[in-house]
């Protein structure tokens, strides 16, 4: 008895679902999204040189220095 | 009375280092200097520093410009190389961190490439650098 009922909701709340989905996607025709190329890898690749950057500084101060000729 | 006693070595070591540090920096500008070539180069603007360690053409270089900047180059290379090896760091890294401090000592008037790519010129202000720079 209660099963017809509760299929029948659930094809309203489907019903209403595919308004929604309608809705969105006739929004989702002003919206533009580009794909980024290359940022996140970028980011990961700068946290990992600051740490080796501030390790190195010393050195390469040093290395400067010594060898003004080059530089 | 103690403390007299304590402060007066530290004292000592202080100026025994002060005197060191005024050594080690005496000697190297008493070090070989850059060719009269190369300085003039840099000077004109028509060189300078890149992001990555290593000289860069601001402007076309005449031939003569060009042979001298790929052989301080090569040698820069040379030199990262031996300390990357030294510090367990790749030479793309050592490189890139004497580009940090390369930059930062430009003298106004001088030549240098900010991370996107411009050459720039330096002036009085701080130097357009890598985020990752110290």
């Amino acid at each position: 008895m209660n099963t017809p009922k509760t299929g029948a909701r659930r094809r309203t709340i489907a019903g209403h679902g595919l308004a929604v989905l309608i809705g969105a996607t006739a929004l989702s025709g002003c919206v533009q999204i580009e794909t980024p190329d290359k940022p996140i890898e970028i980011n990961l690749n700068i946290n990992i040189r600051q740490e080796v950057v501030y390790r190195l500084d010393g050195d390469a101060k040093k290395l400067i220095e010594q060898n003004s000729e080059i530089f | 009375m103690m403390r007299v006693k304590m402060w007066k070595p530290t004292g000592l070591a202080l100026a025994a280092i002060a005197a060191t540090a005024a050594v080690a920096l005496a000697v190297p500008s008493a070090m070989a200097q850059r060719d009269p070539a190369y300085a003039a180069a840099r000077a004109a603007g028509q060189i300078g520093e890149q992001p990555d360690g290593y000289l860069g053409f601001a402007s076309t270089p005449t031939p003569a410009i060009r042979a001298l900047v790929q052989d301080l180059n090569i040698k820069r290379k040379a030199a990262y190389t031996e300390r990357a090896q030294a510090t367990g760091s790749t030479v793309e890294q050592f490189a890139f961190t004497s580009g940090c401090n390369l930059i930062a000592n430009t003298k106004p008037g001088e030549k240098y490439q900010a991370p996107d790519g411009r050459w720039l010129t330096r002036d009085g202000s701080p130097p357009v650098r890598s985020a990752s720079c110290p």
